[in-house]
């Protein structure tokens, strides 16, 4: 009965978890060779499809007391091996995030380290050898249930593997840093620990998690599990011999293993500067793996994991995750999906880049007839050419089929005549950005259209209500914003004028989900959520510069931010001319709030602001840059701008959800994690204003109630 | 003009047969997964023979819906992972459909159509209740083509029991009895392992992994069958006993023709001789496979006596009495089922046939003295299969 004495360590966890969803350990006895069996527990928690696996602490500590068991009956003889496998499609998907939210002190965040270390730690030390059929998702701790084990098989078509832990403001802190580098070595390590996750947590397929080395063995699906159990048979009957041609040997450990540990660490600060703390961690970790052992490797994990589990990242992380993972499934102020009209044919009003990759986009989502038109037919033999030319690309990165590329590149036609917009039921434009041009267009292409077609404008800076100040009916006008480049930005805000009619706005929203983008509704305001706060920021630091502080310190300011990108290279990036514009538009809006920078115009006219190298590297400010803003006579330190930056933005996100701009302030949280890229460890901006005290300072109140931060 | 060709019999595996029904170990298995499963096994214990040779797919099922539905050959090719160009359908004859779609492709290999094909069968009694969804026309009850009875199959049994008084039920169950024994006999000797492929099964409490047949019943005993209820009358000789059950299994062979066999350096296990099929008065099918089996004899040129081991499919014990009887075979007659039949594996409809089949080769190995063998097998509706293979190993010495 020692386990029940060990269990009563993780006593606080189970009390907290009675609402758990518990995978159960079932074990079935398996017949192999010569007599022998296999014991073969699968993890299933009894739902379908639709509700993964996940490993809370119920689960951890029934899977601990079914391995003392099977422990128990190896040592007796009667098992000669014990496997692991899920129910259908799953291993486990991991940890039970929604129990992992609730860690309530720093205390209980190490039990939970702890208990996994506890429970799949015992897949070790069974006597008999220890299998993991990878049967389907294995992520985190899903994953690291089978890193435990001797052995693992990986079915072919397992669509995830992943240690996404990092992604989420964590660490694989039950075994994966200490094992998963002593099995596959250290690159591919880094790989799968750091570098994956912080590319929007891609996953690894069946077929490169067996490259790697992380399964010993590989079988197709169709009778997988049948030939994890042959060749589990065959390990233990000693026919079988498993050879890992990725384990770090002794030159690894002696000189490889600093050396990419160095790199990566160089990597990491490059692309997302020193802010979030998990992976660093994960380095540290990682690092230490070389030359530590097992025990050593655990202990470092639950301490690096009760640390970030209790942390204000892991918090703002998760509920980050969550906006992108359900918010966007449900958008907030959403009408019925069954007011949505159909589109079967979308015209394209202007035949440019923006315009074309417009067209590209509906073709290939909706493969229904696109229609471009122009002033002209060069313009439009232009167009039509380039969405042909990029439909080529994908055919030959093998994308899409020589089938579908004919279908699709003869889906897209051209027109300079207007007429022939006749039969579409979704018109979108993407011409100048000129109030006057947009109203004259739409008002004449409606007079060709069906009385039920949708308008759709592209407009980022413009009144969605005044473009459509000339229509007969105004009420089928929606704003529809893309941010750049179209085809990977998953973000589209959906602008709901007053006149907006439900099925308009429904069709939108529809729309925007056929297209695969995360559509947000907003009103029809200045800058609409994402360039209204990139606007606050971007203004802050031009005044800034403009004032006499350094391009230097500006930089320096927004650093604890942990954004993508400074402010000037975020400039840089949408091109000065255009951040001078939407600047002006904002100031414009509000010139109490919102800087202008004439500055700035300037700037554009040189036209960057960095100087670089041949490689387009940053080595520092343009000296000329520095000459255009010289002259500012009241300098700020980097501590006063961000104090000026956080409390700007605490005051503009107030007022937008003062007056209804989103529904709520997680909308905004989802605008910029997906329309400009801010991190999850600063939960997109809110968490973040809330935390470091802004809300309280500008507005005695705070986003949320209560506040997200960790425990500590 | 197509040449005409040899047909040799060179590999045949199959599912172990489960119980139909909610208890049974393939309830939450499908039945294509089943066959598919089978499929997979073949080709990998046959790695020399090339896919992409495979001319055609037969895979029979006699309830073809649901997941037993969509022209299974060809579902089933895709789903087992053969090359796209391999072409199949599904075919049915009741309980002689893998029997049906080994004698069509085999006929399809000797008119020189085929060079390789895969002939076998599936069915899933407990998720396709045998007659389930069947609507049969009424004219067969109005104009007395049929009587009722023809389609209870049970029923049929008890005329064969009434048609031949001495078949006794105690005949039957004796029969029965030493099909029990020689399954387990076969088992403990390892004869029918070799030629089961293992199937991953899911239940509530976990993945398990089929490896034998689950409906055998070793413990019978003659007062044990004795007692058993007679379902289909009052006081009537049929009864669970001596009757085949409902079962779930899927089975496959590999069949080519003896010049692409010998190209392909493949063994053959069999050389088809002649086969036949036959109808019967529905409401007595089980008897079907006497005409079938005289027809198949007289196609060879064979006399019974030439035969020298029996694969009978049991789907009743009277219906095998009743042939043996007709060619003055003893009830315990040596040759006959030597490792059991279906009374104790189980006799999942459309699959059975290549089960025989599969039998037959493994003791036409063993057996060099034995030149000619018969599988055959009554079926529904009033009609017998009967075919007559010959054994490669025979050395033309008499057994010492």
């Amino acid at each position: 009965m020692t386990n029940v004495v060990e269990q009563n360590r993780f006593a606080e966890l189970i009390a907290a978890s009675d609402d758990e969803v518990v995978t159960h350990s079932f074990v079935r006895d398996v017949p192999i060779s010569a007599g022998r069996t296999l014991a073969l527990v699968t993890l299933d928690n009894g739902r379908d499809h639709t509700r993964p696996t996940t490993l809370g602490p119920v689960t951890l500590v029934e899977f601990a007391a079914t391995l003392d068991t099977l422990k128990e009956r190896a040592g007796r003889g009667e098992i000669a091996g014990v496997a692991v496998t899920g129910k259908p499609f799953f291993l486990a998907a991991g940890a039970d995030l929604s129990k992992v939210g609730s860690i309530t002190s720093r205390a209980v965040g190490k039990q939970m380290a702890e208990l996994g270390h506890y429970a799949l730690g015992k897949l070790s030390n069974l006597g008999v050898p220890s299998f993991v059929f990878i049967n389907g998702l294995a992520l985190g701790g899903g994953l690291e249930i089978g890193l435990n084990a001797d052995y693992r098989t990986i079915d072919r078509n397992t669509p995830g593997v992943a240690l996404p832990e990092v992604f989420l403001g964590i660490i694989p802190g039950w075994g994966g840093t200490w094992l998963l580098p002593n099995l596959i070595g250290i690159e591919n390590a880094l790989k799968v620990v750091i570098e994956n996750p912080l590319k929007n947590n891609r996953m690894l397929t069946g077929q490169e998690a067996f490259t790697l080395g992380i399964a010993d063995a590989i079988f197709d699906s169709v009778s997988f599990l049948e030939h994890s159990i042959a060749w589990a048979d065959g390990v233990i009957a000693g026919t079988t011999k498993v050879k890992r041609a990725n384990a770090p040997g002794k030159i690894e450990r002696a000189v490889k293993w600093d050396i990419a540990i160095g790199v990566a660490t160089k990597m990491l600060e490059n692309r997302i500067g020193r802010v979030a703390k998990s992976p660093y961690k994960a380095l540290e970790l990682l690092k230490a793996a070389k030359n530590t052992d097992r025990a050593a490797g655990f202990a470092a994990e639950d301490e690096a994991l009760a640390e970030l589990i209790s942390g204000d990242q892991f918090e703002a992380s998760i509920y980050a995750f969550n906006l992108v993972q359900k918010r966007t499934k449900r958008p907030a102020g959403a009408p019925d999906k069954k007011l949505a009209k159909p589109v079967t044919q979308v015209g394209v009003i202007g035949a440019g880049l923006m315009a074309s990759q417009f067209a590209l986009l509906f073709v290939r989502r909706l493969k229904v007839p696109v229609i471009i038109t122009d002033l002209d037919q060069t313009r439009v033999d232009k167009g039509v050419a380039y969405i042909h030319t990029e439909i080529d690309a994908l055919l030959e990165k093998k994308r899409i089929s020589p089938d579908e590329s004919n279908r699709l590149k003869a889906l897209v036609t051209g027109t300079v005549d207007k007429a022939d917009f006749a039969e579409c039921d979704w018109v979108i434009e993407a011409v100048f950005e000129e109030l006057g041009v947009k109203q004259d267009v739409f008002a004449d292409v409606e007079q060709y259209l069906s009385e039920t077609a949708v308008l759709a404008t592209n407009t980022s800076s413009l009144s969605v209500e005044q473009i459509g100040a000339k229509l007969k009916h105004p009420e089928r006008l929606v704003g529809f914003h893309f941010f750049n480049p179209v085809a990977v930005m998953p973000l589209v805000e959906v602008v709901n004028t007053p006149q907006t009619d439900d099925a308009t706005l429904s069709t939108a929203m529809v729309t925007a989900a056929k297209l695969f983008k995360n559509a947000v509704i907003t009103t029809d305001t200045p800058g609409f959520v994402v360039n209204r706060i990139l606007a606050k920021v971007l203004g802050e630091a031009m005044n800034a510069v403009d004032t006499g502080t350094p391009f230097e310190t500006v930089e320096e300011s927004t650093k604890p931010f942990g954004l993508p990108m400074t402010p000037f290279e975020l400039l840089e990036l949408v091109g000065l001319t255009v951040g001078a514009h939407v600047l002006d538009t904002h100031h414009a809006a509000f010139p109490d709030r919102f800087f202008e920078s004439a500055n700035l115009h300037k700037l554009a006219e040189l036209g960057h602001i960095f100087e670089r190298d041949s490689h387009g590297k940053v080595t520092g400010i343009d000296k000329k840059a520095r000459a255009i803003v010289a002259g500012g006579t009241t300098p700020m330190t980097a501590e006063e701008l961000r104090t000026r930056i956080e409390d700007g933005l605490a005051d503009e996100v107030h007022r937008m959800l003062e007056s209804n701009v989103v529904e709520a302030a997680e909308d905004i949280d989802l605008c910029l994690i997906l329309g400009a890229g801010y991190p999850f460890q600063m939960g997109g901006v809110t968490p973040y204003l809330d935390r470091v005290g802004a809300s309280e300072r500008v507005f005695h109140d705070t986003f949320h109630h209560p506040i997200l931060r960790g425990v500590q | 003009m197509a040449e005409r060709h040899e047909v040799v019999f060179v590999d045949g595996v199959r599912t172990p047969f489960g119980r139909a029904g909610e208890k049974g170990m393939y309830w939450n298995t499908r039945a294509d997964d089943l066959i598919v499963k089978a499929i997979v096994g073949l080709l990998e214990r046959n790695p020399d023979v090339p896919k992409d040779r495979i001319d055609e797919v037969a895979i029979a099922a006699t309830t073809q819906q649901g997941d037993q539905g969509l022209t299974l050959g060809r579902t089933a090719a895709l789903l087992a992972g053969l090359p796209k160009s391999v072409p199949g359908f599904a075919i049915d004859r009741m309980c002689a459909g893998a029997m049906t779609s080994v004698t069509t492709l085999a006929s399809g290999i000797a008119f020189g159509a085929y060079d390789l094909a895969l002939a076998g069968g599936v069915e899933h009694m407990g998720r396709h209740p045998m007659g389930f969804g069947a609507d049969p026309n009424p004219r067969f009850l109005s104009e007395k083509l049929v009587s009722g009875e023809a389609l209870n199959m049970g029923s049929t049994a008890e005329r064969i029991h009434d048609r031949f008084p001495e078949l006794t039920k105690e005949r039957s169950d004796r029969y029965a009895l030493a099909s029990q024994q020689k399954a387990a006999a076969g088992y403990e000797n390892g004869k029918l392992q070799p030629d089961l492929i293992p199937v991953s099964i899911r239940s509530e409490s976990g993945w398990g992994l089929a490896t034998r047949d689950e409906a055998l019943r070793p413990e019978t005993t003659l007062e044990g069958l004795a007692g058993l209820k007679t379902p289909f009358r009052p006081h009537g000789r049929v009864t669970a006993g001596n009757a085949s059950g409902l079962n779930d299994g899927a089975t496959i062979s590999l069949l080519a023709s003896e010049a692409t066999a010998k190209e392909l350096g493949l063994t053959a296990k069999m050389k088809l001789v002649s086969f036949a099929f036959a109808g019967v008065e529905p409401e007595i099918m089980g008897i079907g496979p006497v005409p079938s089996t005289e027809k198949a004899l007289k196609k060879a040129g064979l006399s019974i006596t030439d035969i020298g081991l029996f694969e009978l499919n049991e789907a009743f014990a009277v219906q095998v009495l009743s042939l043996l009887d007709h060619f003055g075979i003893a009830d315990d007659d040596p040759r006959v089922n030597q490792w059991g039949g279906a009374i104790a594996m189980g006799h999942p409809l459309a699959s059975s046939g290549v089960r025989l089949m599969i039998q037959l080769a493994a003791q036409f190995k063993e057996r060099p003295d034995v030149r000619y063998g018969l599988t055959a097998m009554c079926v529904g509706l009033g009609q017998g299969g009967s075919v007559i293979w010959e054994n490669p190993y025979f050395d033309g010495k008499k057994k010492k």
